[in-house]
């Protein structure tokens, strides 16, 4: 993977990913604001493969799922965080959005441009010759992600079944 | 002889069939009661359930509740409760209360939370559970999803933060004040997904409604459950709300010699009524560093902060007082039952002879889903859990969040103060009309 970075600080909230007065559309308009409060041009600038940079507690407050579904939406190709808030980091790696943890994110620059390999968990910063460490994820949620998330795992279980 | 446990320890140990487990490990449980609302809810689950072609494991263990686009506003609302309605129906759900309240209110209440239990919620806010000793986390839709297709969740075995909180809190105090200075001590991280244990002699003293409250913001700790170990006082409310307790509840308590990851302590009798202000519950200290913050909306609400005890002590403020012009207080009681029993007792009237407006209970403005939300520029105090940016509305709004005296007493003065000098009936020339600042002239004036 190889995009831009976008980048957000401390404690970004499930509000502003997922704005309460948009969750009864579908999610199309809900991915149009995602972010608008903190960044209004995010929802329009952001590309296909471009990442998004978080620092500590990235998608603290509510357990909507959204959150992480519009980032994906747009095309978000992983958010790379110090931690994460427990509910969102199960959201994404429910949904297939790659969720990496690292303690270096901070070193990462708005427009920065990252290559990233969610199952080695290695991230490269090519404009700045740099490579961040990053944790790898735990065996059990590696075999959700390789599945594609939550729905296609348990669908391979059932039809098995 | 098994290990010494914590009680989350003990509590998960029991879902996953196991003697003993231990923090870190990874155990998959067996899920007691499945709990959703209609925003989290059949609209979001129900698609994946016909994806994998299966159905309800066992609709006998789910709860359903509307509370988040209730009543409906508008044709898309409506069509959502439409389709949670029609879903229940037609999967059988056992259990179903439909715009009665708020679900973390509405399902306790009902007697479906006991402890030992094992549940999960489709909202963050489901660590409230916990007040009743029951291991109970929110997870999203597509979790639920998995949950009800299976019956089972995977977890890692969280690590027990012990909170103390000994001494008694004085008037005028409440556990919402207890939950915003824990925010602001530890931080909306501090409890890193691992469990919170609180203990002490003040949660010993505090009524199942304090202690929900207490549970309940765990969320914004960050916690993935709060827990208070079930005494007499729980076995209280069980009894009320018709819930079955079997066995001995004192099995459901850490063992004195368990590990635990911290522990912090805490004196009651010293904690000022706290205040949060924009855009973080963590951004919170004492009411008397709020610097004349004058306020448009006074909003009583939420899981959190609109229970019955929240409803009397909003009351014990505006007894005999009134809200100030140009401020709004709006309340919206969190479930029919609170509704009910504050009518039956002169709470509702103590508040809407004050000039509170009454909204229905649900989820309301609190995720700015329903009625209520700000304008631009606006400056409000809620007694909700959260004031994240455009929560409540516009993004350039300003909430402040306050235990339900704080913001009533915000309510009279018309800007934020101290509610322990409104815990006395006013003298009797100044009950009609308050005597506080009127922000709307006030802010007309600083233009």
């Amino acid at each position: 993977m190889s995009g831009r970075a976008f980048v957000f600080g401390d404690n970004v909230d499930t509000d502003v990913l997922a704005p309460g007065a948009y969750m009864k559309g579908g999610i199309d308009e809900l991915a149009r604001h995602c972010l608008d409060a903190l960044d209004p041009a995010f929802a329009t600038s952001v590309a296909p493969g471009d990442f998004v940079i978080g620092g500590r507690n990235f998608g603290m407050g509510s357990s909507r799922e959204q959150a992480a579904q519009a980032l994906k939406h747009l095309g978000v190709a992983a958010v790379i965080a110090t931690s994460f808030a427990g509910i969102f980091y199960r959201n994404a790696l429910n949904l297939g959005l790659a969720a990496l943890v690292s303690a270096e994110a901070r070193k990462v620059y708005a427009g920065d441009r990252l290559e990233v390999d969610a199952e080695a968990g290695t991230i490269r910063n090519v404009t700045r010759g740099e490579t961040l460490a990053c944790q790898a994820l735990p065996p059990h949620l590696m075999t959700l992600v390789a599945a594609g998330g939550l729905v296609p795992y348990l669908e391979r279980k059932f039809k098995h079944a | 002889m098994t290990p010494p446990q914590t009680l989350a320890e003990k509590l998960v140990a029991q879902a996953a069939g196991q003697a003993a487990v231990h923090a870190g490990a990874i155990v998959t449980a067996r899920v007691d009661l499945a709990m959703m609302h209609d925003s989290g809810g059949p609209r979001r689950v129900a698609p994946i359930l016909e994806r994998l072609g299966v159905g309800v494991w066992d609709p006998a263990r789910v709860v359903v509740v509307t509370d988040h686009f209730t009543p409906a506003g508008d044709a898309e609302s409506a069509r959502i409760l439409d389709l949670t309605r029609r879903w229940v129906a037609a999967n059988k759900i056992a259990h179903f209360y439909d715009m009665r309240g708020i679900c973390h209110v509405v399902v306790p209440e009902h007697g479906h939370l006991r402890p030992g239990l094992f549940a999960v919620g489709g909202d963050s806010h489901s660590p409230t559970g916990g007040a009743f000793g029951c291991f109970m986390f929110g997870v999203g839709a597509t979790e639920m999803a998995g949950v009800l297709a299976t019956g089972e969740i995977w977890l890692r075995v969280p690590e027990t933060i012990r909170i103390e909180w000994n001494g008694t809190l004085s008037a005028g105090v409440a556990a919402k004040d207890v939950m915003l200075a824990l925010c602001a001590a530890l931080g909306m991280d501090g409890g890193d997904y691992q469990a919170i244990e609180y203990a002490g002699s003040m949660i010993d003293m505090s009524p199942m409604e304090e202690r929900m409250t207490l549970c309940n913001m765990a969320a914004e700790l960050g916690a993935q459950v709060g827990l208070i170990a079930p005494d007499a006082t729980t076995a209280q409310y069980l009894e009320r709300a018709g819930a079955m307790v079997g066995g001995d509840l004192a099995v459901w308590r850490s063992d004195p010699d368990a590990t635990v990851r911290a522990r912090h302590v805490f004196d009651a009798a010293t904690l000022a009524p706290q205040v949060a202000a924009p855009h973080s519950p963590a951004n919170a200290g004492s009411v008397a560093d709020i610097d004349r913050v004058t306020v448009d909306q006074c909003y009583i609400g939420a899981c959190t902060g609109a229970k019955l005890g929240d409803l009397r002590m909003a009351a014990a403020v505006l007894k005999g007082r009134r809200v100030a012009r140009g401020v709004r207080l709006l309340v919206a009681p969190a479930s029919l039952e609170a509704l009910n029993r504050a009518a039956a007792d002169g709470t509702l009237a103590t508040l809407t002879e004050a000039g509170a407006i009454l909204l229905p209970s649900g989820c309301n403005a609190c995720g700015g889903y329903g009625v209520g939300v700000l304008a631009e520029n606006e400056v409000c105090i809620a007694s909700t859990a959260r004031n994240f940016k455009g929560r409540m509305g516009a993004a350039s709004a300003r909430v402040y969040l306050g235990s339900p005296y704080t913001v009533a007493a915000a309510a009279v003065a018309g800007r934020i103060v101290d509610p322990r000098d409104f815990l006395r009936p006013p003298p009797a020339a100044q009950g009609k009309g308050g005597a506080g600042v009127r922000p709307n002239q006030q802010k007309a004036l600083e233009r």
